[in-house]
C-alpha cells in the first residue's frame, strides 16, 4: 500500500483530470447533441442533412481515429488546439454529441404528435414548440439512455492516455512500470478511482429517472 | 475423356507446385548463406553440461522480442529478425544447432525472468539490460551491446540541445510507463515531459513543433531518425548505460562461460560486426561500433 501514499499527488491529479475531461466533454456533448437533435427534426432540409452528416460521421468513426485527427491531422491544415487537454475535450465532446443527438431524437419521437399539433394550433412557431412543449417532455424519457452515454463517456476518457493527457489510465501505465511487484494492487486502485465516478452516476441517474418520470 | 482432362490438369498443377517448392527451397538456401551463423557440426561437450544436453537434443528455445526493429522483430513469415536474433543464432551455431532448429519464444519485458526461472527458455536475447536487481534471479552473459538513453531533436538542432541538462524548460516527449520517461521525471524535473503510448506520436509532435525533443534508448531513436533523416537528428550524447546481456539460468556457470567465449570469439572474428551491419546497422546506416568488453562478474 506504500505506493499509494508515495504517488498520492499523481493519483489525485490523474483522478481530477479524468473527472474534468468527462464533465467538460459531457457538457459540450449535451449542448451540441441537443442542437443536433433539433436540427434533425427541423422542417428545413439543409439543416437536417447537415446534422445527419455530422452524426453519421462521428457515430461511425472510432474514437481513437477522432483523437488522432484532432491531435495530428488538423496540423496539416495549420490548425492546432491550445493544449492536449482541450483537444481531448473536443474529441470526446464531438464523438459523444452524436450519441446524445440520437438519444434525444428518440425522446422527441416518443412525444405524442398531438402535443406538437396542439402547440402549433395555439400559434407557437417551430422553435417555441420544440423548446417549450416537445423537448421538456422528450428529456424526461431519455434519462436512462443519456445515463448510458454518460457512463460510456466517463470510460472513453481513457483514450486520452494515448494522447499526452495524464489521466487515470496513463497513471496506471506509469505505476505498473515502477511497481512491477504490486501490479494487481495498482489495478485495484485505478479501477476504484473509475468506480468513484461511475457508480454514483448510475445511482444519480436512477434518482433523476424516478423524479422526472411522466405518468401517462 | 473427361478423366484424362482432369489428369492433365492435375499434372500441370503438379508441375506448378514443384516449381514453387524448388523456388522456395532456393530462397531458403540464399537466406541461409546470408546468415552469419555457421553451424559447428563438430561441437562436442563434456557430458552433463547444459551445452551437451542442448547439443544432444539438437534444438534450443530462445526468447527474444518481436517488436523491436533492428533487434528482434517478427517478419511477415512469422520468423523474428534482428541483431538479437543473429547473436542468438551465433550461440546456437556453436552448440551445433542450425538456425532453423531454434524454437523462438516471444519474451516481453515483464516475463523474461519468469521464463528463464521456469525453464521455458534456455536463453533470452531480448534487449535485456544487465542490472543488479535482475542478477539476483538470473545470470547474464555479455554484454554484447551497450545502448544508452539519448535525445532526438529537429534537424539542425534549433534549440541547441546537447544533453539532458539542456532540456530544462523545454518540452520533451517519451512513452508513458517507460524507464527513460521515469529517468527524466526523477533526475531532470526541470524538463516539461509529455508522454504518448508509442514513439511514433512523439516523432509526429516533434515534426509539428509541439515538443522540442524526444528521448529514449538511442537504438530506438536511430530507427526514427533513419525513417526521416531530413526532419530529425540524434544529439548523440548518451547519458545512461544500458548493457544488453544474454539471460540464462542462475548458477549455470559453465553455460555462461561458454556463451561469453562464443561472444568474444564473434567480436574477434568479425561475425558480430557482420551481424550488426546486416540488422540494426542496415537501419541506422552506421557501421558497427566497437564491441563491448565481456563482464565475467
Amino acid at each position: 500500500m506504500q505506493f499509494i501514499s508515495d504517488n498520492s499527488d499523481l493519483l489525485w491529479s490523474a483522478f481530477l483530470t479524468t473527472l474534468s475531461l468527462a464533465v467538460l466533454s459531457g457538457l459540450v456533448a449535451l449542448v451540441l447533441g441537443t442542437v443536433l437533435a433539433a436540427m434533425r427534426v427541423s422542417p428545413m432540409l439543409p439543416l437536417r442533412g447537415l446534422a445527419t452528416f455530422f452524426v453519421e460521421t462521428f457515430r461511425n468513426t472510432p474514437l481513437t481515429v477522432v483523437f488522432f485527427f484532432l491531435v495530428f491531422g488538423i496540423v496539416q491544415l495549420d490548425l492546432q488546439f491550445p493544449s492536449r487537454f482541450t483537444a481531448a475535450v473536443a474529441a470526446l465532446g464531438l464523438y459523444t454529441s452524436a450519441f446524445v443527438c440520437e438519444a434525444v431524437r428518440s425522446g422527441i419521437n416518443a412525444v405524442p404528435p398531438g402535443q406538437a399539433e396542439a402547440a402549433r394550433a395555439l400559434g407557437l412557431g417551430f422553435g417555441q414548440t420544440l423548446t417549450t412543449v416537445v423537448l421538456p417532455q422528450a428529456f424526461r424519457t431519455v434519462v436512462p439512455p443519456l445515463g448510458n452515454v454518460w457512463i460510456a463517456l466517463a470510460k472513453n476518457t481513457s483514450i486520452a492516455a494515448g494522447f499526452a493527457t495524464t489521466e487515470l489510465t496513463a497513471a496506471l501505465q506509469r505505476l505498473t512500470n515502477v511497481n512491477g511487484n504490486q501490479i494487481l494492487l495498482v489495478f485495484a486502485v485505478i479501477i476504484a478511482a473509475y468506480l468513484v465516478i461511475t457508480l454514483p452516476s448510475a445511482w444519480a441517474i436512477r434518482v433523476i429517472e424516478r423524479k422526472v418520470a411522466i405518468v401517462r | 475423356m473427361r478423366l484424362t482432362k482432369y489428369a492433365a490438369a492435375a499434372a500441370a498443377f503438379g508441375v506448378v507446385l514443384t516449381g514453387c517448392s524448388s523456388e522456395a527451397g532456393q530462397q531458403a538456401a540464399e537466406q541461409e548463406a546470408d546468415s552469419s551463423a555457421s553451424v559447428n557440426t563438430e561441437a562436442s561437450f563434456e557430458a552433463g553440461t547444459t551445452m551437451a544436453e542442448l547439443n544432444e537434443a539438437g534444438t534450443i528455445t530462445i526468447g527474444t522480442k518481436y517488436d523491436q526493429p533492428g533487434f528482434g522483430l517478427l517478419n511477415p513469415d512469422g520468423v523474428p529478425e534482428g541483431f538479437d536474433v543473429e547473436i542468438a543464432k551465433i550461440v546456437a551455431g556453436e552448440l551445433g544447432i542450425a538456425a532453423e532448429d531454434i524454437t523462438w519464444t516471444e519474451t516481453v519485458s515483464a516475463n523474461r525472468e519468469p521464463f528463464i526461472q521456469n525453464g521455458q527458455v534456455d536463453l533470452v536475447v531480448a534487449t535485456y539490460t544487465i542490472n543488479d536487481t535482475r542478477k539476483q534471479s538470473v545470470d547474464f552473459a555479455g554484454p554484447y551491446y551497450v545502448a544508452g538513453q539519448d535525445i532526438m531533436v529537429a534537424a539542425g538542432n534549433p534549440e541547441g540541445i546537447e544533453g539532458p541538462d539542456d532540456l530544462a524548460g523545454k518540452t520533451v516527449c517519451s512513452v508513458e510507463g517507460s524507464t527513460p520517461a521515469q529517468n527524466i521525471r526523477d533526475n531532470y524535473p526541470q524538463a516539461n515531459l509529455i508522454t504518448y503510448d508509442v514513439y511514433s506520436k512523439c516523432a509526429d509532435d516533434l515534426t509539428n513543433g509541439n515538443v522540442q525533443a524526444v528521448t529514449t534508448d538511442n537504438v530506438i531513436l536511430t530507427g526514427l531518425v533513419a525513417g526521416n533523416p531530413e526532419g530529425f537528428e540524434l544529439v548523440g550524447n548518451p547519458f545512461t548505460e544500458e548493457p544488453y546481456g544474454i539471460g540464462l539460468a542462475l548458477g549455470d556457470q559453465e553455460f555462461r562461460d561458454f556463451v561469453n567465449d562464443v561472444l568474444e570469439e564473434s567480436f574477434e572474428d568479425g561475425r558480430w560486426a557482420e551481424a550488426w551491419d546486416r540488422t540494426a546497422g542496415a537501419i541506422t546506416g552506421e557501421s558497427a561500433p566497437e564491441p563491448p568488453t565481456i563482464d565475467r562478474y
